[in-house]
């Protein structure tokens, strides 16, 4: 059972449930006390030792279910003597085959129709063949393969055309039977790989996947596969939920430790000088406040969702921020982005403005004339798009107002530093009104640079 | 186990953690309706001496497992709810600063003459040396409930409440006395449970708690009942309500909380609209009993606006669910 456990660790770790080795050591002992009896009570115990968050727990039911899944085996029986008609020739035996067909186990159990000692066998033969390592899906017929042959598959196969060559019909009876049984193991073979794959195999792809595509630059020729977008979007959410965990709460904490010395003295007026009451010097920190500016038009396309599904993450989980999306008009999306679940939101909000002709003057003045009240000094603007304004003003003394009136501004640019003052691109001219700009063109350097971002630049 | 044999002691209902099953018939006596995997979870952190962290919404129980807990074994709850800027000196212990002060100045000419006879500075440095401690002793210090509940000998319920309102560093000091039932306070020393406490912890996910101390405890997470559960539980915490009127209004509710709602109703409001209904004299939900009332189950505007035109409807999917 030890074994088992260490198993059904793995298989959870696999599962991307986060088990310590402290934890399985409290699993242990859990276990000790309440034992396998009770199967409802084992996996309520377990639960409660090894999955530790909402999402852990349904991850952790799956694996439990997937895992302690015993299907009985289905072995035909032999057939009933027809009625009434001539009985059938007896089977033949395994020892009238050979010596050695008589010594394979799989075979008597095959005869016997014993699920129970098929299934131990097949435990053996998979510890054996290491079946558990499974990492792909491509390993697994070769490991169904293996399997089998650690079963002693092959032997079967030697007695059933040994028993074909028998004398009268009780030969081939028996192989019949042996070879219904043989199709029963392969199956049942399969299946345990497969399940196999599913616990040990499955999630770490998943995971493998999620990394390729966190490195994956969102503006590539053709975009995102639709097939990864849902993905995306996950990670996407799950990226600004840990940034906002991070950072959200960092703010209004009092500064300790120092004394106020001026309001401790009057307050010991009251009391003849003797300082009864010990002021402490607070400072209240301010609360971070965002505009985020999008870029929605032609010429970023491909990462125009992203840089959106990235804002509404942030906008769901920032108490304060204002979202802006323009390509040639600018508007406020706060409201659109609070009512739609993400996809409709982005849909909505590309329908609305999107993929036009870009215009960062255009867009500028927009929000000089409309939101310019937004800011002030706890502002932090940052800006998502490429800079190509089409040849058109790009409005510099908007920006430096941008610039004067914030607390910082930030650019990031889905294009390499290298294009940034190739053609109609106006980045290095607004180069000195940004207190930072980067390249941004992955998830992984996305999330980066917003971490640096609220490290840096909001006060917390 | 020393719990057992400390909660032996205490009260009768003991025999309540000899098995899950004994437990949920236990919470049951005192008023609580337990899954089983909450008993479980709850006989897992007696017997392993493990604090039990309970995650769920707002309203599902969390708070009140604890409670019922503490009267199931007797014990007395310590509760401590935490908030934003929680810290050491409000959590653990405080010396009573203005006590000492009142002292030293009510001491002062005691102490003035103590020191009078002193042949020189050094002797009268070793006295006062000799003084110094008793301001910094048991009776001017101000203990706050994780010493409280350190120091119950007989063991107490100790639930810190909202812990991820509370700050990261909170939480890090937490640790030590999570794991080894203990505190360190420079001028005593170590303070150690003589038996450790049960410790609740209940978080409402405001934001991700960190891994140490998630592994330092066990999990449970409360989902929202099943109706069959929520009925019982209705029926558990107000008495003498209709059997027809729980079947209707707990259905009205699972149907809420298929909508898309700001805030779904929990368990706590369930039982209080139950309470509210019996008060109205209700026996049966009627759709301008359930208009009127509306605002005991949903608490946002929004929602109710949403909820109000579909009224009807709603009553009619409750009564025909099992």
């Amino acid at each position: 059972m030890q074994h088992q456990m260490e198993d059904f660790i793995r298989a959870l770790r696999a599962a991307d449930v986060k088990v310590s080795p402290a934890e399985s050591i409290d699993a242990h002992e859990a276990v000790a006390r309440i034992g396998y009896g009770d199967r409802e009570l084992l996996k309520d115990a377990l639960c409660a030792t090894l999955a530790k968050s909402e999402d852990e727990v349904r991850r952790f039911d799956r694996a439990f279910d997937n895992f302690f899944a015993r299907d009985p085996f289905d072995f035909a029986t032999p057939p009933p003597p027809p009625e009434g008609g001539e009985a059938a020739p007896p089977e033949a035996k395994l020892e009238d085959v050979s010596e050695e067909a008589a010594g394979s186990e799989l075979a008597q159990i095959i005869l016997a129709g014993d699920s129970t000692a098929l299934s131990q066998a097949m435990e053996r033969a998979a510890q054996a063949a290491q079946v558990s390592e499974i990492r792909l899906s491509t390993q697994k017929s070769r490991l169904t393969r293996r399997l089998l042959d650690e079963m002693g598959v092959a032997e079967i196969e030697k007695i059933i055309s040994q028993a074909r060559r028998l004398e009268g019909e009780g030969g081939n009876a028996l192989a019949d039977r042996l070879e219904a049984g043989r199709k029963v193991v392969a199956a049942e073979a399969q299946r345990y790989v497969q399940r196999q794959h599913d616990l040990y195999a499955a999630e770490s792809g998943r995971q493998l996947r999620e990394e390729l595509l966190a490195r994956k630059a969102l503006n590539a020729e053709g975009g995102i596969d639709p097939v990864d977008l849902q993905m995306m979007q996950a990670l996407v959410r799950k990226m600004a939920k840990r940034l906002a965990d991070r950072y959200s709460r960092r703010r209004n904490r009092a500064r300790k430790g120092h004394l106020d010395v001026r309001r401790t003295l009057r307050q010991s007026m009251a009391y003849g000088g003797v300082p009864f009451n010990v002021v402490w010097k607070t400072e209240r920190v301010d609360k971070p406040k965002i505009i985020a500016i999008c870029d929605v038009s032609k010429s970023v396309a491909a990462a125009a969702q992203f840089l959106l599904t990235f804002l509404y993450s942030l906008n769901e989980v920032v108490d304060r921020m204002d979202a802006y999306a323009f390509s040639g008009r600018m508007i406020p999306v706060n409201q659109i982005l609070d009512e739609h679940g993400v996809d409709k939101a982005i849909l909505e909000v590309l329908k609305l403005i999107g993929f036009q002709q870009t215009d960062y003057g255009r867009a500028l003045q927009d929000f000089a004339e409309n939101h310019l009240d937004k800011l002030d000094r706890h502002t932090t603007v940052i800006f998502l798009g490429d800079a190509r304004s089409n040849y058109a003003d790009p409005r510099l003394d908007i920006m430096r107002t941008i610039h004067e009136r914030s607390r910082s501004v930030i650019w990031l640019n889905p294009e390499p530093e290298s294009y940034w003052n190739q053609g109609d691109s106006v980045m290095n001219r607004y180069l000195p009104f940004c207190h930072l700009a980067k390249t941004c063109n992955t998830l992984d350097q996305l999330e980066r640079i917003i971490e640096d971002v609220l490290r840096q630049y909001v006060p917390h | 186990m020393t719990i057992l044999a400390q909660a032996a002691n205490a009260s009768p209902s003991a025999d309540s953690f000899a098995s899950v099953d004994a437990l949920v018939q236990g919470l049951a006596g005192v008023g609580y309706i337990a899954s089983r995997r909450i008993a479980t979870a709850l006989y897992m952190s007696v017997h392993l001496q493990k604090p039990i962290l309970v995650e769920g919404v707002a309203g599902v129980g969390k708070t009140e497992l604890a409670l019922s807990t503490a009267t199931l074994l007797g014990l007395p709850l310590i509760r401590m709810q935490c908030y934003e800027g929680l810290d050491e000196s409000k959590a653990l212990y405080e010396w009573k600063y203005g006590k000492q002060l009142l002292y030293t100045q009510i001491l002062k000419d005691r102490m003035g003459a103590e020191l009078a006879d002193a042949a020189g500075m050094d002797e009268a440095m070793e006295r006062l040396h000799g003084m110094g401690d008793m301001f910094f002793s048991e009776p001017f210090l101000e203990p706050r409930p994780l010493m409280k509940a350190l120091r119950e000998d007989d063991g107490c319920v100790l639930l810190i409440d909202e812990i991820d309102k509370s700050d990261e560093a909170f939480e890090a000091f937490l640790l030590e006395v999570l794991s080894a039932y203990q505190a360190s306070v420079p001028e005593l020393g170590v303070i150690k449970a003589k038996t450790p406490p049960i410790v609740f912890l209940t978080s409402n996910n405001v934001r991700d708690l960190g891994d140490a101390l998630k592994r330092r405890c066990l999990h449970l997470h409360i989902p929202l009942p099943e109706a069959s559960l929520e009925r019982r539980i209705v029926a558990s915490r107000v008495p003498n309500i209709e059997e027809r009127l729980t079947h209707q209004l707990v259905g009205f509710v699972q149907a809420l909380r298929e909508m898309d709602l700001r805030k779904s109703p929990s368990i706590s409001e369930t039982v209080d609209w139950a309470r509210a209904l019996i008060l109205m004299h209700a026996d049966s939900l009627d759709a301008a009993m359930v208009r009127d009332t509306l605002n005991v189950i949903l608490k946002y505007e929004q929602d109710i606006q949403m909820v109000e035109p579909q009224v009807s409807e709603l009553l009619r999917t409750a009564q025909t669910t099992p």
